[in-house]
């Protein structure tokens, strides 16, 4: 299961706009917060690029492509 | 007609008296936009200012090769095509709902206007479009002189080759915080870097496929 986006409810300020640019349906109102409905999400970042208080991010690990023979 | 709560609590008409906001009411046009929908394309002719009451919009530049540069993700309450409703020119910039929104334009015209009659307004206008110019000099700062990429590159080599289990997993936000610099500029730097195919974006993982390339750029970072 994928575990993205991480979602810092205490960053969150309830404004919605993370629903409102969801292509997918990924994120849902949850009283005065956001649920994130992990299985929808396609990881296209746009409710972290609009999220005016950083409380969504998509963690992500580094990794060094070996080279090919 | 916008609503008078919603009218006031737009910072172009902070501090106006009753009948500005009313005369602002009845000039502003209501527009829905949906998902992806182009509201202004750069270089058109469109004389006219847009508040967002609900949703976001973006507005951008595009280079001949198709490359995107976000200038400003514009939320309710902020306003966006300033310019050329005061120089009377062409839209310098293109924008696009980034989601079902609804926004209030107002003609050059009407606006003009308005402004010639209420200092207050004009006032507002000023100090916004001031404000406008601190953000474009900061981007310019951060296109320009910092070595954003360089330290992002620094970073990117340090957790690749950090072998601790499980694996460390990095937000653009803590690279952000580390590096000295906003998300975004971050943001553009992974992409600027992919474009570049030093790197590669998957989900949930950047994968480095041209290492002595990165090392480069992380050596020239001050």
């Amino acid at each position: 299961m994928s575990e993205m986006p991480s979602f810092d409810v205490g960053k969150c300020d309830g404004c919605q706009l993370c629903i409102s640019v969801c292509q997918r349906g990924g994120l849902r109102s949850a009283g005065e917060s956001i649920e994130v409905v992990f299985a929808d999400c396609d990881e296209c970042g746009q409710c972290e690029l609009v999220c005016p208080t950083g409380a969504i991010s998509f963690p992500f690990e580094v990794v060094i492509e070996e080279p090919h023979d | 007609m916008i609503p008078a709560e919603l009218a006031g609590s737009i910072p172009y008409f902070s501090g106006l008296p009753p009948d500005a906001i009313q005369a602002l009411r009845q000039a502003l046009f209501e527009k829905r936009v949906d998902r992806g929908e182009i509201v202004l394309l750069e270089g058109e002719p469109s004389g006219a200012l847009f508040f967002v009451a609900e949703g976001v919009v973006k507005v951008f530049k595009t280079s001949p090769e198709g490359k995107e540069q976000i200038l400003a993700i514009v939320r309710p309450g902020d306003a966006f095509n300033d310019v050329p409703v005061f120089d009377g020119g062409v839209n310098p910039a293109s924008a696009q709902a980034m989601g079902p929104a609804l926004l209030y334009g107002i003609s050059r015209t009407n606006l003009m206007r308005i402004v010639a009659a209420q200092p207050q307004l004009a006032a507002n206008v000023i100090r916004t479009l001031a404000q406008r110019l601190r953000d474009m000099v900061a981007l310019v700062e951060d296109l320009s002189f910092k070595p954003v990429i360089g330290r992002v590159a620094k970073i990117l080599l340090q957790y690749a080759t950090d072998t601790s289990e499980p694996r460390p997993r990095l937000t653009q936000q803590d690279i952000a915080a580390m590096a000295g610099t906003a998300r975004e500029v971050v943001g553009r730097s992974l992409k600027a870097l992919e474009e570049d195919g030093i790197i590669r974006l998957e989900k949930h993982r950047v994968v480095i496929t041209r290492r002595e390339s990165l090392q480069q750029l992380a050596a020239e970072a001050v």
